[in-house]
């Protein structure tokens, strides 16, 4: 199991990151000397172009400090636990609303969200459930809903939001059904014990006698 | 500043206030990643400042107008899903990218497939979500998200376009 930890959380971890710093740089570099060239070529279309790049960039100031504070708060205070907890084994309809809300509580960046989806496939989790949790955790996260509503406003946030939801839940039984129907490459459940040193290892082990043990 | 920006500001003033009175090692911690996350998307950040000054000066707005505009249709909409697909950009900074297209006259569905793409479906992650859970999840996730994201743009495009 301490070969999968290290597969999990060290390459994850660190690989992707590392690459994107890389590319961020590169198109931070490329667009910059665009802007700047482009600027000195045609001066009263790059003035146009500068006005617009202060705007946004004050507008963006106004609130991205204000998000990043938020999204650690939550990375303190919200314990990535209770995603074990609730939605193990034996978690009903209800389940997929919860799958949701877990999902978009921003708590860590996706990669983070692949070793825990793969801990609750190896408990006997819903497919659904995981499939939802994951995509949540994408696409739903809070800073990220206001960061739209700031820009986009509240009609294109709300209506997008509601629309997510609705769609994805269809989506993720369907999910569900095509992930059962063939039996190669299905991640098969661990036997307890198994489970229980990966939670272990990823540091998230849930109480054993969680609401969502019990039910099952 | 705008009354959201105030809104959101203030909400977070209320949160980290409360987080402060509860336990302090605890928010000193908060800050930390939340400085730690700056850090790491100011380049970013200052990317799309340039970017979305090169589309607002550079870019004429007809060619903005046929690809991903408005009356762009089917075709605008795959050029948006492909882009947000492939592309890594955070979301946050997405939607200010998103709105300087709208302002120059991209097509709502455009942009909302461009967003739900780019958030949803992340090619860059693939590799490790398929080691950790398998081809067959990972194929099965991502390409109905890919589904999932058209159904949202195109319901988007005719109620606000």
């Amino acid at each position: 199991m301490s070969k999968n930890k290290e597969e999990g959380t060290g390459a994850a971890a660190k690989t992707p990151l590392r690459k994107r710093i890389k590319w961020d740089l590169v198109a931070l570099a490329a667009s910059a000397v665009a802007l700047y060239g482009l600027s000195l070529a045609f001066p009263d279309k790059g003035e146009r172009a500068m006005v617009a790049s202060w705007e946004f960039f004050k507008e963006m100031a106004f609130v991205l400090p204000a998000l990043m504070i938020l999204m650690g708060l939550f990375a303190v205070w919200v314990d990535r636990r209770i995603v074990v907890k609730y939605l193990g084994k034996g978690s009903g309809t209800g389940g997929l609303f919860l799958a949701i809300v877990l999902g978009a509580l921003p708590t860590g960046p996706l990669y983070i969200a692949f070793p825990l989806a793969a801990m609750l496939l190896k408990k006997g989790a819903r497919v659904a459930n995981v499939v939802l949790f994951l995509s949540a955790w994408a696409c739903i996260k809070l800073p990220q809903e206001l960061m739209e509503l700031q820009f986009l406003g509240w009609k294109f946030m709300l209506l997008r939001l509601g629309l997510t939801i609705a769609v994805l839940i269809p989506m993720a039984l369907l999910a569900e059904v095509l992930y059962h129907r063939g039996e190669r490459g299905r991640i098969e459940p661990f036997a307890e014990e198994e489970v229980e040193m990966v939670e272990e290892s990823l540091g998230i082990k849930a109480p054993r006698t969680g609401p969502a043990e019990t039910e099952a | 500043m705008s009354i959201t920006a105030i809104v959101i500001n203030a909400f977070v003033v209320f949160c980290l206030t409360l987080s402060l009175i509860k336990d302090r090692e605890k928010t000193k911690a908060a800050l930390l990643i939340a400085w730690n996350a700056t850090k790491r998307l100011a380049p970013s950040v200052l990317a799309v400042v340039a970017v979305i000054g090169l589309i607002v000066g550079f870019i004429p707005p007809r060619w903005i107008a046929t690809s991903i505009g408005g009356d762009s249709g089917v075709i605008g909409l795959l050029i948006a899903a492909l882009l947000g697909s492939i592309l890594f950009i955070p979301a946050l900074i997405a939607f200010p990218l998103a709105k300087s297209l709208l302002d120059m006259g991209a097509g709502v569905m455009a942009m909302a497939a461009f967003i739900t793409t780019l958030t949803m479906i992340g090619f860059i992650f693939l590799p490790i979500e398929i080691k950790e859970l398998g081809k067959r999840f990972a194929f099965l996730r991502n390409g109905l998200s890919l589904v999932a994201a058209l159904i949202i743009a195109v319901v988007m495009g005719l109620v606000l376009g």
